[in-house]
């Protein structure tokens, strides 16, 4: 099916008449993968380059234009026994990218000209016991300034430019202390030089810079990855729509490529992949990915349909909408913004912490400089002195405290299963106290599933499966799968809107609808056991069976909500599903608290009651109706099957069909938060400590810069624990 | 003493080409990969690149 994707949306001119193009890969794990592909691809006739990168899990091809057809890549690649996908690189990653590499740039020359002045500064140390003469002292300082100077213009520049939006915001972060102190350490430190005074802090203070940055970088990595392997994701579900580039002709084109205008063909069993009105063609349609019900709507000229919707039984024909003038997409981008701005309230941990650091640490300095006044000393070594106080508790601890912690734990919930989308997620959801879930795709499996394969022999499921292989009706399609059938029986036909028939073994064989298959009775006693089911009938012969189909819960959620429960968190479904479905999963689950039919606008006043109540609540869920909700709650993830806007909105997003990855996130973050306080305390503690030196004037720079190291160090032991151990 | 008029400049350019070549080897995009750089450091071959006539 590959094959027939028009890959020209994805084709990028390398110049010198070479094409560019780049693949995400599924399954690349090893070098050995890594090499069977490069080795392989290369071999192609006028590939020019064929380059695995690892830890993205993609592959750049490069090829003379004009001679190859980049399908052949992707069966050279299904050959070899990898799934590859075209794909292109988002907005949001390559800023991500940029940012990653910009920091790397300034970490790099802060780290070069740190490593040059300790050079210059050991001489120093060490000549202030011995016989360094004054000039020389002096020499060596003018040079560390030399390098320092620049360097730090340079490379602190991302701490100066948050510093000063803050402050223009009237707020206080992190990075005002933090850059007060760079400011000042090499203002005075360049005064003192000009005074051939005998301490200079060129050294740590661009050692300060270069930890920071160090921290800084690691955290932009991992969001970089996350964002990678989330651009992967979506070039992995591969969403085509099937255009018409003319009146007749229809082709397969990646869903990117979709313009506002086109006209898409919907044939039953597809998921739609664009918003839009349909033009032609009537069918029921399936909108549980968007509105949580899981009762098939009809669609006719004129309904809207959104992505995510699959159809189930016959052909539509849509024009695509940039914004639809459906009104359930209007409301829910309303509700978006609101929720969204709402959420920019939160105050992160640091914030809170600098906000109470900044103050006090600038007071003690101001109190030192009175002291020192009244006690007699001269204004210059007073003020000499209050700058030391300022510089020794400018600490790299602080400014890696929280983000040292966030880097280990979104490594550690990434291996899990755990895409974290906000920075700031891990403090949120250590927080929540309630978890409300959706039903429809977040507990049950988006995909349909029959759930009476035990009543049934097993010699009539795999022939029902066998049969099931030829139609395309998604009800069909469960059977075919969940039969596990891979060989379609002979000379078998579809009746649109009924079902399939055919002979085997002399008897007729059908599969379809209940009075298709003469099977009324059947389904009428299914249908009262399990009202939510779709049922689909089999007959041979004689022999007559009924299967009921329906989205499955999750395998592990019952053990999922018990261990929430365990953890000490309310558990409750909201869901925009019919009661008696939403009834039937809370009582399988062991949930009390359930609300039905639940509207985008009612999700939100339900959070926003709880809110008032003073519940932090974590939301999980997938539908286009959800999304205000989870852009709403204090924290949010949605499992990868969600649509788009959903997964934009949620703090997390967790991958497979195990729902066991909301509980880990919630244990990590927990563990993750108690670190990122404890390192906040180890910082405090460190600042108790060496303050009274300050204020006495004793610290040297030799002192400040084995005591800012030291505390780096264990700032950064202390997060290492958040890895491993526990987050099962 | 006088042996700092060329040591110290010396240090100091030693340090600077240093630095030009951690920026080379950032633009060159030798950090994009890193999982796959420790692998290939230990790999049997080069994957043979066969440029055909033209080189």
């Amino acid at each position: 099916m590959q094959a027939d994707i028009d890959f020209s949306h994805y084709l990028k001119n390398a110049g010198t008449g070479l094409i560019h193009l780049d693949l995400a890969v599924e399954g690349i794990n090893c070098a050995g993968c890594m090499a069977k592909i490069e080795r392989n691809l290369s071999a192609i006739p006028d590939v020019t380059s064929a380059r695995v990168n690892l830890t993205d899990s993609r592959l750049a091809l490069e090829w003379k234009a004009g001679a190859l057809d980049p399908a052949l890549f992707v069966s050279r690649l299904a050959e070899l026994g990898f799934k590859a996908y075209p794909f292109e690189r988002d907005d949001a990653e390559t800023l991500e990218a940029q940012r990653a590499q910009g920091l790397l740039r300034r970490l790099g020359v802060a780290a070069f000209a740190a490593m040059n002045v300790m050079m210059l500064s050991i001489p120093v140390w060490s000549g202030n016991v011995s016989d360094m003469l004054p000039e020389q002292r002096d020499f060596f300082h003018w040079l560390s300034a030399l390098i320092v100077l620049p360097a730090a213009a340079y490379s602190a520049q991302p701490f100066f430019s948050s510093a000063l939006s803050a402050l223009r915001a009237r707020g206080v972060n992190m990075d005002v202390p933090i850059s007060i102190g760079i400011v000042l350490a090499l203002a005075t430190s360049v005064i003192e030089t000009i005074n051939h005074a005998e301490h200079a802090y060129f050294d740590a203070a661009i050692m300060l810079i270069a930890f920071l940055l160090a921290g800084r970088y690691l955290d932009q990595n991992m969001r970089r990855r996350t964002r990678a392997f989330a651009g992967n994701l979506a070039a992995l579900k591969a969403e085509t729509a099937t255009k018409f580039i003319s009146a007749t002709e229809i082709r397969t084109v990646p869903a990117a490529a979709i313009r506002p205008g086109d006209i898409v063909l919907l044939r039953p069993g597809e998921r739609c992949a664009v918003d839009g009105n349909v033009i032609e063609g009537r069918s029921e349609v399936d909108q549980s990915l968007i509105t949580g019900e899981t009762l098939p709507a009809m669609a006719a000229p004129g309904s809207a349909v959104f992505a995510g919707t699959l159809i189930r039984s016959g052909t539509l024909r849509v024009r695509a909408s940039a914004a639809s003038g459906g009104t359930l997409l209007d409301e829910i981008s309303r509700l978006l913004d609101h929720a969204l701005q709402a959420r920019s309230r939160y105050l992160r941990l640091a914030e809170r912490a600098s906000r109470l650091y900044a103050p006090v640490v600038h007071a003690t300095a101001f109190l030192t400089l009175l002291g020192w006044l009244a006690y007699g000393a001269t204004f210059h070594d007073s003020i000499v002195t209050a700058i030391a106080v300022l510089i020794i508790t400018c600490p790299c601890a602080l400014g890696l405290a929280i983000p040292a912690v966030q880097t280990v734990a979104s490594g550690t919930l990434f291996g899990s299963g755990v895409l974290l989308n906000a920075g700031d997620a891990i403090e949120r959801i250590a927080e929540v106290d309630r978890v409300i879930f959706d039903k429809t795709g977040t507990l049950t499996l988006p995909e349909l599933d029959v759930t009476n394969f035990a009543s049934i022999p097993d010699d009539v499921i795999e022939l029902a499966g066998r049969l099931a292989l030829s139609s395309r009706h998604p009800v069909a399609a469960a059977v075919a799968r969940a039969a596990g059938a891979a060989a379609p029986l002979p000379g078998i036909e579809e009746d649109p809107g009924q079902g399939v028939h055919g002979y085997h073994q002399g008897h007729p064989i059908r599969l379809g609808r209940p009075s298709f298959c003469g099977a009324d009775s059947l389904a009428n006693e299914l249908l009262h056991r399990d009202p939510e089911a779709s049922v689909v009938a089999f007959s041979h012969g004689d022999t007559r069976h009924v299967f009921a189909v329906r989205q499955k819960l999750r395998a592990d959620a019952a053990d999922v909500v018990s261990g929430l429960e365990r953890l000490g968190l309310a558990v409750e479904i909201v869901s925009g599903d019919r009661e008696p479905a939403v009834r039937l999963a809370a009582e399988t689950l062991g949930i009390h608290e359930w609300r039905a039919g639940v509207s985008p606008v009612d999700k939100i006043a339900r959070i926003e009651e709880l809110a008032r109540q003073g519940c932090k609540v974590l939301m999980v869920g997938d539908g286009l109706n959800d999304a205000p909700a989870l852009a709403a709650a204090h924290a949010s993830m949605s499992p990868v099957s969600a649509t788009h806007v959903s997964q934009a909105v949620a703090d997390a997003v967790f991958l497979g069909e195990r729902l066991a990855p909301v509980r880990t996130a919630i244990v990590v973050s927990r563990k993750a938060l108690r670190l990122m306080r404890q390192n906040l305390w180890l910082a405090v503690v460190y600042n108790v400590l060496a303050v009274p030196i300050a204020i006495a004037g004793l610290v040297t720079p030799l002192i400040a810069a084995a005591a800012m190291s030291g505390s780096s160090v264990l700032v950064m032991l202390n997060a290492m624990r958040a890895r491993g151990r526990g987050t099962v | 003493m006088e042996v700092l008029v060329y040591l110290v400049p010396l240090a100091l350019a030693l340090g600077f080409v240093g630095l030009l070549g951690f920026l080379w080897s950032l633009k060159s995009g030798q950090y994009d990969d890193l999982d796959g750089a420790a692998w290939r450091a230990i790999a049997d071959d080069e994957p043979a690149n066969d440029q055909g006539p033209s080189k």
